[in-house]
């Protein structure tokens, strides 16, 4: 059982134009098992915040603390927090030339249990995850996410997820640009690595067409840099009939 | 990033990309070749040749003057057929494939008191690489080296050179008709090393060339290498690999000349760069004259910039005087590691310098693979590892 908790969290970023508050005081804790859907319009500060748990250099904490079972995650560098089990799935997972697949996930597994993994047993896991995920064998020799197509990126952040076997995982916008098909096997590798491990997650995203493959436990609503409302899935429902324009009005 | 790709260009009377060539000689194989020193004016910088060279440190070996000093050779016992012999200066101008091509090269020749002559002899098959190290003992040196592969004969010569000097060269490599030489040249000098090279290569014909150059360490190294087909069906493999880090400037200048009909000629270089002063060259230029039907040519450089300030110059040039060709291309890029791409792998648990080792060795792995050598292919990836290492530390220092 773990639990991860963001108490009064303040971010900040340098723009061209000055100092920039994103994050104005997010408090959330999140349990293993548990499914967070953070919900919010364009520019509300989602992505802010799931970079922010993953400790991206652009974003400076001002304010607030964050922690995984008690352990102070802000004071972590960004691999020290994947250790400690935190993963994020990126809205735009990054290329990595000259780096294959399978390399990627061995060092990444190796470096997150502190030792390689047994080879028959990895391959083997390897393998299986990338069957359900319906990703082709090929992949694993291909270069990170080098000419990956949207659903293929979204799918390997996927198999990562569940290769690496995190604690808490932050995914962000992983819906997005995804077609139904796609939709579907990735939502289906969500739940399989929740059913497996009791992950918690903070699903974030800006549509509600997700919500009908992952159940969420909780849903937030996130705008400007903080959590406005929250509730069950019917809050979702009803951003599904209403829209976001309720809380952009009183923003 | 930049890149150019022509995997089939179209064939114009003169197809040249250049970085801004400023005044192109009307072609490349206008550039003359000489013995005699005074053939070359002292550089000064403006010429195409020597624009991106580091003339200062390149300065003494251009003086037209003797010198006494010496490499130490660690020559193995040479299987049966193959021999390493001295020869005076008259044999060794008449037994290279051609003069040499700049003022630094006929200075090294001019001065290097004769050559060292490895020769294998017609039909010798060498199974066993022949590993030759030539080591610096801080010394100014000039060299004139012949690498003879006689007809039909099969072999790897490894020469790696170590330690420090100020060294130049003039390298002539014949293969006569058939013969197939795999040619590595390692520069694994001493930081403070400083080495202009001139490799010259003539294939006759069905000859293959497997030529691989890997700088790693010295100040200054500047290797020109060219390869000129003399016979039909002839293949050339150009391979390179450079890693610099602060204070190094590494340049590779390349020339296939396509004289004659059906033969095939692949280039390709690569290159790390890390550190604020790192500094790498890349000019490749391939030839493909009127006669050359049926060639077959692609060349390649791509450089890997890990941290900010390095600077890397790739110029490809492609000069076509047929249209009867089967295949003509270059492609030049030069990328990043970026923080972005740091922080993905960072965030999946992979250390700052895990990080970079993955990219690195990645990036290099195929082309180690290239040279064909096991143990060669091996003691580099050692070699880069350590190269990495050096890079993390430095990196920690300017963090601290």
């Amino acid at each position: 059982m773990s639990t991860l908790e963001i108490k009064n969290l303040h971010a900040s970023v340098e723009t061209p134009e000055g100092t920039k508050q994103i994050l104005k005081g997010v408090d959330l804790t999140i349990n293993s098992g548990e499914t967070h859907a953070i919900m919010g319009p364009n520019g509300s500060g989602k992505s802010t915040l799931a970079y922010s748990l993953a400790g991206h250099p652009k974003y400076e904490i001002t304010e607030g603390s964050v922690t995984l079972d008690g352990e102070d995650v802000l004071a972590m560098s960004v691999d020290e927090r994947a250790k400690a089990g935190m993963f994020l799935a990126m809205q735009y997972p990054v290329e990595v030339p000259g780096v294959s697949v399978s390399n990627f996930l061995r060092t990444a597994k190796t470096a997150i249990d502190g030792e390689a993994p047994k080879l028959r047993t990895w391959v083997k896991d390897v393998k299986k995850s990338m069957d359900d995920l319906r990703m082709d064998s090929s992949f694993a020799e291909r270069n990170v996410n080098e000419g990956f197509s949207g659903g293929e990126k979204k799918r390997h952040e996927i198999l990562q997820m569940e290769l690496l076997a995190p604690k808490i995982a932050v995914l962000d916008e992983t819906d997005s640009g995804l077609d139904v098909d796609a939709l579907r096997i990735v939502s289906e590798g969500v739940n399989r690595v929740k059913d497996n491990t009791g992950l918690g997650i903070m699903l974030i995203t800006h549509y509600t067409r997700i919500l009908k493959y992952i159940q969420p436990d909780f849903v937030h609503v996130f705008v400007n840099g903080q959590i406005a409302e929250q509730g069950g899935r019917e809050l979702a429902d009803r951003l599904e009939a209403e829209g976001y324009d309720r809380f952009l009005a009183s923003a | 990033m930049t890149v150019t790709d022509h995997s089939r260009a179209t064939a114009d009377a003169a197809h040249t990309h250049g970085l801004g060539t400023p005044t192109p000689d009307a072609s490349r194989a206008d550039r003359p070749t000489s013995f005699d020193v005074d053939a070359f004016t002292v550089p000064t910088g403006r010429e195409e040749e020597w624009r991106f060279s580091p003339l200062k440190d390149i300065k003494p070996m251009l003086a037209d003057q003797a010198t006494d000093g010496h490499l130490e050779w660690d020559v193995p016992a040479l299987p049966e057929g193959v021999t390493l012999t001295e020869v005076s200066p008259a044999d060794a101008r008449e037994r290279s494939v051609r003069a040499p091509g700049d003022r630094a090269s006929a200075v090294a020749a001019a001065h290097a008191g004769g050559a060292m002559a490895l020769t294998i002899a017609p039909n010798t098959v060498v199974d066993e690489p022949i590993q030759i190290t030539v080591t610096g003992r801080g010394e100014d040196v000039r060299g004139h080296l012949l690498v003879e592969a006689g007809a039909s004969s099969e072999a790897t010569v490894i020469i790696e050179r170590r330690g420090t000097a100020t060294y130049s060269e003039f390298v002539s490599v014949d293969l006569a008709d058939n013969a197939g030489l795999n040619l590595v040249l390692l520069q694994l000098w001493d930081e403070d090393a400083v080495h202009a090279g001139e490799v010259v290569a003539r294939l006759g014909r069905d000859s293959r060339l497997r030529g691989s150059v890997v700088t790693l360490g010295g100040k200054a190294v500047r290797l020109n290498t060219s390869a000129a087909f003399a016979g039909e069906g002839a293949s050339v493999d150009l391979f390179g690999l450079y890693f610099a880090d602060s204070g190094q400037h590494q340049e590779h200048q390349l020339f296939v000349d396509h004289a004659v009909p059906r033969c095939t000629s692949r280039v390709t270089y690569k290159g790390a760069l890390a550190g604020a002063t790192a500094r790498t060259v890349w000019i490749g230029d391939v030839l493909i004259r009127k006669e050359a039907e049926e060639t077959d040519t692609y060349e390649l450089n791509r450089n890997l910039v890990l941290t900010d300030g390095a600077r890397a110059d790739s110029v490809p040039n492609l000069e076509i005087e047929t249209g009867e060709i089967a295949g003509a291309g270059h492609a030049s890029a030069t990328g990043r590691f970026d923080d972005e791409q740091m922080f993905y792998l960072r965030s999946r648990g992979i250390s700052e310098e895990e990080a970079r080792k993955l990219v690195v060795r990645g990036f290099f792995a195929d082309l180690i693979q290239e040279i064909g050598v096991p143990t060669v292919e091996e003691s580099l990836m050692k070699a880069i590892d350590l190269e990495l290492e050096h890079v993390n530390e430095e990196l920690a220092e300017e963090h601290a």
